[in-house]
């Protein structure tokens, strides 16, 4: 080994141990950022190393990539705006797959011939999740951002369908792998990979895109690992299998909060057309109630809990409602936020909005801390949330969300339901409670219904 | 690849997934958006088998290409990734000033 490969090993080693301490630096909010300093460092010294060492000869594709990259991703990371977080992070799930799969097929291309049994196998792990990966990606960024309808699309036999096609691109895998010499093979199998991953999301509903984000994010990472066992090296191992692992961990948790198995978000096809099985205890009056008697409620309210979902990051809500919380604060009410795992569409969504907004962290409560404290709440504030605070999953083991943890808003004493209108959420299920005594309804866009609230108060 | 090389190959990756686990378990929900955004920033280090594609010895052009088109997708994850996911954690760092204010009210 000459003394730049030694170099070079040497960056890698540096890298991994900072990707390793700036997750471990991600476990508090304080020193979060700190830790990114150190992977950054570690990514940095990971390329430096990778150009001293690796006997480039040509740099014109290098530079070129680099540089068309460079402005791209700081483009984006400039511009796109938080309530965009879950496309955004879907397309770059897509583009680390979509580099994983093309540094595989570079490498089919390049030395398929010199290839032991284990690298082929790595090789076609790597193209296999690398392609599903970065079509079914985009097909979530796709649904995610309103290209593409958000409700499952589901056709007659659509599992059978994708069985097959699951089987044929595991048997060209196979064939590959004990015929390295047959391209054809190799190239059905990215091409059915490449389908079977537009497949895989097309069936799953807007409202189950955490689970979808989380298992994606863990396949991209997954890919990249694969990309090292190719390679032989132990960097993109470890930042690979970080990342395959951090996203099994979030899609554990999700399907945890939503009470079902991660086959059952896949394959289920929840909230397409099971409308019909509206639980027993619905029907009923919802009663609405005027701007004014809402601002009455919170400004006279001890104690106010808001309860944010997708709607508030689609009406783009966070600013009004920390405004709102703000002003209820300054009268002395204790305002706290109750966070669903997953309300919104990825993991920890609500979050990031509220702290954009300038909500301090402090006042934001995983579900088992606030659950207790709903009894003792007098005004639960529900913002476009829907299925997390449906209490027919405690109540109604016919329901098709029965033993979903939920966050108990119908145990305050009273609770305000902003909703744009009458309309059921995105699973199609009823919610007993909109029907519930104790629950009023305030029509309209939740971000003027805020604003309007805000100055209701102020003139109370 | 010769046994020596995978076997070590596996203990990385098992020691990798094993603490994988210890140390993302910790991460609270409220950090779960930009740590799947910094992990994803992170494997945006198969970069560096791109940049191996697209300008080492003696490949054929194609292999270029796919290299030039991996290096500028992996570039955008890693600048993209890291630039986000600081935007975002700045975000929950601005705690502080609030805090503060309140102490002025206290004081008034």
């Amino acid at each position: 080994m000459s003394l730049t490969s030694y170099f070079m090993e040497a960056t890698y080693l540096v890298a991994s141990i900072l990707f390793i301490l700036s997750l471990k630096m991600m476990s508090h909010p304080e020193t979060a950022r700190r830790g990114m300093f150190l992977a950054e460092g570690g990514m940095f010294a990971a390329i430096v190393g990778t150009l001293v060492g690796a006997h480039i000869v040509t740099w014109v594709w290098i530079i070129a990539g680099l540089a068309v990259g460079s402005i791209v991703g700081a483009w984006m990371a400039v511009s796109v705006p938080m309530t965009a977080m879950p496309q955004r992070t879907a397309l770059s799930h897509a583009f680390g797959a979509l580099a994983a799969a093309l540094v595989g097929i570079g490498e089919f291309i390049v030395k398929a011939s010199e290839m032991g049994a284990v690298t082929r196998g790595a090789l076609g792990f790597e193209v296999m999740l690398g392609a599903l990966t970065t079509t079914g990606s985009l097909i979530a960024a796709g649904k995610l951002q309103g290209v593409i309808a958000g409700k499952p699309i589901q056709f007659r036999g659509q599992n059978i369908l994708n069985l097959l096609i699951a089987l044929a691109m595991v048997s060209s895998f196979v064939f590959f792998w004990i015929h390295p010499e047959t391209a054809i093979a190799f190239y059905a199998m990215l091409a059915l990979a490449f389908i079977f991953g537009v497949m895989l999301v097309i069936p799953i509903g807007s409202a189950d895109m955490p689970v979808v984000m989380s298992l994606l994010n863990s396949y991209a990472g997954l890919a990249a690992a694969a990309t090292g066992f190719v390679l032989g090296n132990n960097v993109l191992i470890i930042a690979g299998t970080l990342d395959g692992f951090s996203g099994f961990i979030l899609s554990v948790l999700m399907c945890k909060a939503m009470n079902r198995s991660i086959t059952n978000v896949l394959f289920g096809g929840f909230g397409s057309v099971v409308a019909e099985a509206a639980s027993a205890n619905s029907g009923g009056v919802m009663r609405e109630i005027s701007l004014d008697d809402a601002a009455m409620q919170l400004a006279f309210a001890n104690r106010v809990i808001f309860v944010p979902g997708y709607g508030l990051a689609t009406a783009q809500a966070q600013h009004a409602c920390r405004e709102l919380g703000e002003l209820l604060e300054s009268r002395g009410v204790t305002v706290k936020y109750a966070i669903h795992p997953v309300a919104g569409r990825m993991p920890g969504h609500m979050n990031v909005l509220l702290a954009e907004a300038n909500v301090p962290y402090s006042s934001l409560y995983e579900m088992e801390q606030i659950n207790p404290e709903f009894p003792s709440t007098d005004v639960a504030v529900v913002i476009g949330a829907n299925d997390v605070v449906n209490p027919d999953a405690r109540d109604n083991p016919k329901s098709l969300i029965a033993g979903m943890p939920i966050l108990e808003v119908d145990r305050a004493k009273s609770v305000i339901v902003l909703k744009r209108g009458q309309g059921r959420g995105f699973s199609g299920l009823e919610n007993p409670l909109f029907f519930k005594p104790c629950t009023t309804m305030l029509y309209g866009d939740a971000k003027s219904s805020l604003g309007h609230l805000a100055q209701a108060v102020q003139h109370v | 690849m010769n046994p020596a090389v995978l076997i070590a190959s596996v203990y990385v990756f098992a020691l990798a997934a094993f603490l994988g686990y210890q140390v993302i378990s910790r991460v609270p929900p409220l950090l779960h958006t930009p740590l799947m955004s910094a992990t994803n920033a992170i494997s945006g280090i198969s970069l560096i088998g791109s940049l191996v594609l697209a300008g080492a010895v003696h490949y054929p052009l194609g292999a270029h290409i796919l290299g030039f088109v991996a290096v500028t997708t992996a570039t955008i994850n890693v600048v993209g990734g890291f630039g986000i996911t600081d935007r975002m954690l700045k975000m929950f760092g601005k705690r502080k000033p609030e805090v503060k204010l309140e102490k002025k009210e206290e004081a008034k």
